[in-house]
């Protein structure tokens, strides 16, 4: 019989950590801005029909950078959560938290006991009565999850996006300059990103009991002119 | 997580089922045992610009008005509604459930559903509502709705076992129906206003609750009036408490203009040896 060779754990953890920061890193990224009337999700994506971003819930979305069919499980296990809490109790309980410490379980279960780790990175955001109630909950593929303050970035290069995000970034902004930041922060100095190359969808603080609404490409033209 | 093979898709009822949220049916007969709410009179009208439901606003319990203010029309998503009579309870789950299942489909799938799936969809709910209905429980509903793609208003009647039955022009449900249906395919048109359509539902629902004990009436001591909504490309829009009331009460003046002022007309009550004439 033969042994298997000794791997420290210490070894085997940051093996699978660097394979799933290289899945991640292979796409495009994403970012997530506050502005005065909901929460904008961005994201650099060139299909218009697979999407990263994408409704849980009445005031919840859900977005995704990675592995496609990775994240788009995530999504949909997101979506069951919350519409059988809803079903079981009520709409207001379903809330932001406690699906980012679901996903989180799961990406941590995943991360230490199956085969492979998730190449994914996903955001839950939710948008609340004020702008003090709206909650970023940024998780990475080992279920670390990160409650975030007015914008986060997830994917590959997202610590040099997140430092051009938070320059442009103030509590301010309206949708138009928002989606400005946003989109100047994914394109970099040395890129122009054109409406069409991108995905966006807000989260909008109304009385409408569903806040998801996606931005159309004429809508993004506006908005960026 | 489900494995890939074993996934329940887009199917919330599926899903329920997995979970074990399903509603139990009950094991035998409860006629005698127990008294079960029952909601009554509904109707829907097809007209120029889509579709119009109404619903009186009474709940019964045997002879007993269990409530007065109901409701029985509800939104299915943004471009269909649906009406309910039967048991109440049952009725009110599956609403839920359904608006639910639409919803849940949407999300999942990342596309609404067609107007002519979502009727397919209450049609499984209602015959999977068949056991429950051999118990006394039944619940028959109507579904309408805007179809987007073809660009009109249609409407869905069924029966207990989930029979679904499009109705090119109007349909009506409960108690009260019979007379209900009478008053509309008396007075409908091809192509009427939405002003016609909504007085025209309204005479229906009054005529019902006239000759029904179990349709209320416009309850005009309380100010409840029957709900109304119509459906159209822009979607499903409450038609305002105060409009129906208005609408109300306009029919309620011809109709007393109507009535003759003969002093005989109700012998039994104006005679002076108790309705009996020498």
């Amino acid at each position: 019989m033969s042994m298997p060779f000794y791997v420290a754990p210490e070894q085997v953890m940051k093996d699978r950590a660097d394979y799933a920061r290289k899945g991640i890193a292979r796409g495009r990224s994403l970012a997530a801005v506050v502005y005065d009337e909901g929460i904008l999700i961005c994201a650099e994506n060139p299909s218009s029909t697979l999407r990263k971003i994408s409704e849980i819930y009445d005031r919840i979305a859900f977005a995704g950078v990675g592995k496609y069919n990775e994240f788009d499980q995530l999504r949909i296990a997101g979506v069951r959560a919350a519409d059988l809490k809803g079903y079981a109790y009520s709409r207001e309980d379903v809330d932001a938290r406690s699906l980012a410490n679901q996903y989180a379980s799961i990406l941590g279960q995943v991360f230490t006991h199956e085969m492979k780790p998730m190449e994914v990175e996903i955001l839950v955001a939710e948008v609340g009565r004020t702008k003090a109630d709206d909650r970023l909950f940024h998780i990475l593929y080992d279920g670390t999850v990160m409650d975030e303050d007015g914008s986060t970035v997830l994917g590959g290069e997202s610590e040099a996006i997140n430092a051009r995000l938070t320059e442009a970034f103030n509590d301010q902004l309206d949708l138009a300059g928002a989606l400005k930041a946003a989109v100047g922060a994914l394109a970099g100095p040395d890129r122009t990103l054109t409406p069409g190359e991108l995905e966006a969808a807000v989260l909008e603080r109304t009385d409408a009991r569903r806040a998801f609404r996606r931005l159309e490409e004429d809508e993004r033209t506006e908005l960026l002119a | 997580m489900f494995s890939p093979t074993d996934d329940p898709g887009p199917n919330f009822a599926e899903l329920l089922r997995r979970v074990g949220l399903e509603p139990p049916t009950p094991r035998s007969s409860l006629e005698g045992t127990l008294t079960v709410t029952h909601g009554t009179t509904c109707v829907a009208v097809r007209f120029a610009d889509g579709v119009i439901m109404a619903g009186d606003r009474r709940a019964t319990s045997g002879n007993l008005i269990s409530h007065r203010a109901i409701e029985k029309i509800f939104a299915a998503d943004r471009h269909s509604g649906v009406a309910i009579a039967g048991a109440a309870g049952p009725a009110m789950d599956m609403v839920k459930l359904f608006q639910l299942q639409l919803e849940h489909y949407e999300k999942v799938e990342a596309s609404a559903l067609s107007l002519e799936g979502k009727a397919n969809q209450l049609s499984a709910m209602v015959r999977n509502n068949l056991p429950a209905a051999m118990q006394g429980l039944a619940v028959v509903p109507l579904f309408a709705g805007f179809d987007l793609a073809r660009g009109n208003g249609r409407l869905f009647q069924y029966d207990v076992t989930g029979g679904r039955y499009e109705e090119s022009n109007f349909a009506s449900t409960g108690s009260g129906s019979m007379h209900a249906g009478t008053v509309i395919k008396l007075g409908f048109r091809e192509g009427m206003s939405r002003e016609d359509t909504l007085d025209l539902a309204i005479n229906a629902l009054f005529t019902a609750a006239d000759d029904d004990s179990a349709t209320g009436g416009p309850d005009i001591v309380r100010g409840i009036y029957p709900t109304m909504a119509t459906i159209t490309a822009n979607g499903f829009d409450r038609v305002p408490d105060a409009e129906v009331a208005d609408r109300f009460n306009a029919l309620i003046e011809v109709l007393a203009a109507r009535e003759a002022t003969n002093p005989q007309r109700l012998p039994e009550t104006t005679s002076d040896h108790g309705g009996l004439q020498p």
